[in-house]
């Protein structure tokens, strides 16, 4: 293990963060808001201990893909632990792990909050921001991010950090530098927040927009307004609604379509993914349509329903209709696609539907061995094979998911919330969505929880964000051997 | 640069290591998912796993904006027919390595007719490489200049040297030697030579000088200064066809042990001077009977690295004067330097060197360009040979007025068919070819300055 390496870039990102913390302490000023001493103690503080890290070059700057996964996981690790010190200073959150928890969920794009919705619009607008601003971050990956500005290790170390920050099972360069890659990412990350951003402004206060804006791009969901997003009008309504969509596409993607190769564009994830938007949208509009308890019209359940598809399926989790209310029939299809998520390359979470579809082909492969137990059969994507290295990998990581799902579920059901709570608060954390259903739905929070489960799902958003192996590698004895 | 790389063997891995250090965007090809991995893993390159000879697969590694194609698989045929098709597809340069004597032979008609740029042998690149230490059997190793008007010389200092305590200055006065000491190797470290520099026992030293001056220099210096008459060769493969045929009328016999009986009779066949022994070379017997003792050369050119250097460590123990050993990898390159084997010849290390060279100075037409260049202590110090060209802002100033780079020296300039060994009066001119050695990659020689 080369701590060398790992102290350093571990400095790296305190430095990196006290830059980020000049975005409120900005918003602070311009508002005039007290807050901004505390987070310019958060500020110097991270300029210190990361300054103290900095000291001395490590001789051996080789990342390996075990130092990749720990320098992923502790830099996470740090950077929340340090963001949610103005919370916590400001006195606005009532202990230490109330503000960890908001600030992880923020960084992890989760946008699950332990405040209420009046609580939430009487913040500080510095606060507020700091929030939208982590969803920013932490949406396209932190790591990736300071490989934008300087190289972290020489050769082709980088792409360990990438492999262990990236969403999905593999990691394909658009071109072959790493920092051209990064950039070429955060360009097009930038240019749709801004796009977005422009779209909105004709519609709401410029404060909300670029808090939206923050968070949909990261696909995260902490709103600035007791209402969610309720209160913004329709048009608001649709442009957030299909930039839900459009950040969790694959990034790459949009590489694609510049370069004219559309035919890379529409690749098969992206195809099944629209699918899956479209088919349950359609399917809830008309289970509301038909139930006669809402009075909704025909183009106000178009509207609802295909807002709650793409903020839930883009894991992004903000709300207008509290679709806690709606039949069983469309709650269930809100909590399948929760686990679906957005697509690999994307800002969002969930299991990504690359991995649904090696999952759904290997499961057919193994039914039809059943009938030719000597059939070769590989499985294919878009023509290509999927080499068995990966088919194996997503086998364990999904064997993984669930068995930290229902051991977080067993933790969290001792607090005595209902199964429905427990559940989709799981649900929603690991696949950093939001809001769940019942006690934690659009309309709730998380701040009934006891402080155990809260940590357990600290852990869970971690775990999603992070996509279980860098925090479980954490936690194994054998990592931190000589 | 965009550069395409097929085949990530040893050669496709170093190349993709070094052009990507020097800053060129590369993308490597292979087959095998897992070779690519192991490239993409060690440098910051992109990887496509399939046949590079398809048109699909070069399209995705973006064929249209390359600007140069190596194809290093380990079929010619692959090889020549990736440059073909990138010829037809993009709008860049090929190079191809063809090691097959058939089609070597056959290398300037495939590069007119198919347009590459180069073809290269890494085989015939290894077999000259061995026949000029050869010739000059008190170096280690030795690469001309400006077109064999200056040479590179490493030698080792025996013990019995009598430059041992001496420093550079003092040695240059006392011999009154027409040469320029560059660089000395001591163990792992390298350093380039100042005046003050002392010198001790297995230090490694290189020096810049004419031919004629370089072989006064070990006259006056070495007293190992005897000349090979005679080479024991073991192994009749590739390298050893071309060493025949390199070697055939200079006056250096060669005794040639193979195992292989049709081997032995191909080259006795097409070689009547040469002496060939059907026999093993590892039954150390034989080996003394041919009089290993005797001869003044042994060069180990058997398929496996490790029987070329358990011969070389008998041979250098019955006393047998020049080593050279073929090696096919350089990872344990510093092991077998403790081993004090003499000459190393790595055929794979040549050719990336010979292609590096080639990218390096067409990257570069518009300033000054690299002509040659030499890894002189691989991956530390580097020798390259450039044509100055009237644009550069070196020409025309004494060189003590310049203010050069930490770790530069200019080793030697040759105008004309003049080769002057650069003093602090000296001046660059227009059109001189000037040899430098750095510690650091130079693309042009402006680069020297601060």
């Amino acid at each position: 293990m080369n701590y060398g390496i790992i102290k350093r870039t571990v400095g790296w990102i305190l430095l990196f963060e006290a830059t980020f913390f000049l975005v409120p302490v900005f918003t602070a000023v311009i508002y005039r808001e007290k807050e901004v001493y505390d987070f310019l103690i958060a500020l110097f503080s991270c300029v210190a201990l990361g300054s103290v890290l900095l000291i001395g070059k490590p001789k051996n700057t080789s990342i390996y893909a075990k130092e990749g996964f720990v320098i992923v996981a502790l830099c996470w690790i740090t950077l929340s632990l340090f963001g949610a010190l103005p919370l916590r200073l400001s006195q606005t959150y009532p202990t230490y792990v109330d503000a960890l928890f908001e600030i992880v969920s923020g960084f992890t794009t989760t946008g699950a909050c332990v405040l209420s919705g009046e609580q939430v619009q009487a913040l500080p607008r510095c606060i507020l921001m700091w929030r939208s601003f982590t969803h920013w971050i932490g949406g396209m990956g932190v790591l990736v991010f300071i490989m934008v500005f300087l190289p972290l290790c020489g050769g082709g170390n980088n792409i360990n950090i990438m492999r262990a920050e990236s969403p999905g099972p593999t990691v394909n360069k658009l071109v072959p530098k790493m920092r051209s890659t990064a950039k070429i990412l955060y360009l097009i990350y930038g240019a749709l927040t801004l796009l977005q951003f422009v779209l909105l402004i004709f519609d709401m206060p410029v404060f909300d927009a670029i808090n939206i804006s923050f968070a949909t791009a990261g696909t995260g969901g902490f709103s600035v307004r007791a209402d969610g997003c309720a209160g913004y009008s329709a048009y608001s309504q649709i442009v957030i609604t299909v930039f839900m969509i459009l950040f969790s596409v694959n990034f790459a993607s949009y590489y694609f379509i510049i370069c004219g190769k559309f035919k890379e564009a529409f690749n098969l994830e992206i195809r099944v993914f629209l699918g899956i938007v479209v088919t349950a949208i359609t399917l809830i509009t008309v289970n509301l349509c038909l139930s006669n308890a809402y009075a909704y019209t025909t183009g106000e359940a178009i509207r609802y329903s295909a807002f709650s598809v793409a903020s839930l399926i883009s894991t992004t989790g903000f709300s207008t209709e509290n679709f806690d209310l709606w039949p069983s029939f469309s709650k269930t299809i809100l909590v399948m696609i929760m686990f679906v998520g957005a697509c690999a390359g994307s800002t969002g979470g969930g299991l990504k539907v690359s991995r649904i579809i090696v999952l759904f082909k290997g499961a057919t492969r193994e039914t039809r061995r059943m009938l030719h137990p000597k059939q070769i059969k590989k499985i294919t994507i878009d023509k290509r094979a999927v080499d068995d290295e990966t088919v194996r990998n997503i086998n364990g990581f999904f064997i993984a998911y669930l068995l930290i799902f229902i051991l977080s579920l067993l933790i969290v059901s001792l607090d005595g919330q209902s199964t429905t709570t427990n559940f989709t608060a799981i649900t929603a954390t690991i696949n950093n969505i939001g809001p769940g259903l019942d006690a934690v739905g659009p309309a709730g929070n998380f701040a009934m929880f006891s402080w155990w489960s809260k940590v357990v799902l600290i852990f869970d958003m971690l775990i999603g964000r992070l996509e279980v192996f860098p925090i479980l590698v954490l936690f194994m004895p054998k990592t931190w051997k000589k | 640069m965009n550069v395409i790389i097929v085949g990530c063997g040893r050669v496709g891995r170093t190349l993709a290591e070094k052009l990507n250090n020097d800053g060129n965007d590369v993308t490597v090809i292979d087959m095998s998912a897992e070779k690519v991995e192991k490239v993409i893993n060690r440098c910051d390159v992109m990887g496509i796993v399939g046949n590079g000879a398809t048109y699909t697969v070069q399209r995705e590694a973006g064929i249209d904006k390359a600007d140069l194609l190596i194809a290093v698989t380990n079929s010619d045929e692959l090889n020549l027919l990736c440059c073909i098709i990138a010829q037809k597809e993009g709008n860049c340069q090929t190079v191809a390595r063809v090691k097959n004597p058939e089609y070597s032979a056959d290398a300037s008609y495939l590069k007119e007719e198919l347009n590459l740029a180069m073809v290269i042998n890494p085989e015939y690149e290894a077999a000259e490489e061995i026949a000029r230490v050869l010739r000059f059997p008190s170096a280690i190793k030795i690469e001309p200049f400006a077109k064999g008007k200056v040479e590179l010389v490493k030698f080792k200092l025996q013990k019995d040297s009598p430059a041992i305590g001496l420093s550079v200055k003092e040695l240059v006065t006392k011999y009154r030697l027409d040469a320029l000491v560059c660089t000395i190797e001591r163990g792992e470290e390298a350093y380039i030579a100042s005046g003050n520099f002392v010198f001790a026992e297995k230090d490694v030293v290189s020096i810049v000088a004419t031919p004629k001056n370089a072989n006064e220099f070990f006259k006056k210096l070495h007293s190992k200064g005897h000349s090979v008459k005679n080479a024991l060769v073991v192994g009749g493969g590739v390298i050893a066809h071309y060493l025949c045929e390199i070697l055939s009328r200079s006056g250096i016999g060669l005794k040639i042990v193979e195992k292989n009986k049709t081997v032995c009779e191909e080259i006795a066949e097409e070689w009547e001077d040469v002496d060939v022994i059907h026999g093993d070379a590892s039954d150390h017997d034989l080996l003394l009977e041919e009089g290993v003792t005797r001869a003044d050369a042994f060069v180990a050119l058997a398929d496996l690295d490790e029987e070329n250097i358990l011969l070389s460590v008998f041979a250098k123990g019955v006393g047998c004067g020049k080593l050279v050993t073929k090696i096919n990898r350089m990872d344990y390159a510093n092991v077998i330097n403790q081993l004090d084997l003499d000459t190393l010849v790595c055929p794979r290390a040549i050719t990336a060197d010979t292609i590096l060279r080639y990218v390096r100075a067409r990257k570069n037409t518009s300033g000054s360009n690299v002509e040659t260049l030499h890894n002189l202590i691989p991956g530390k110090v580097e020798a390259s040979e450039f044509l100055v060209r009237e644009t550069s802002p070196i020409i025309g100033v004494p060189l003590y007025q310049l203010k050069f780079k930490k770790s530069v020296l200019i080793a030697s300039i040759t105008r004309s068919k003049e080769v002057i060994l650069p003093r602090g009066q000296d001046v660059i001119l227009a059109g001189d070819s000037v040899v430098v050695i750095s510690s650091f990659p130079l693309h042009d020689i402006a680069e020297v300055l601060k």
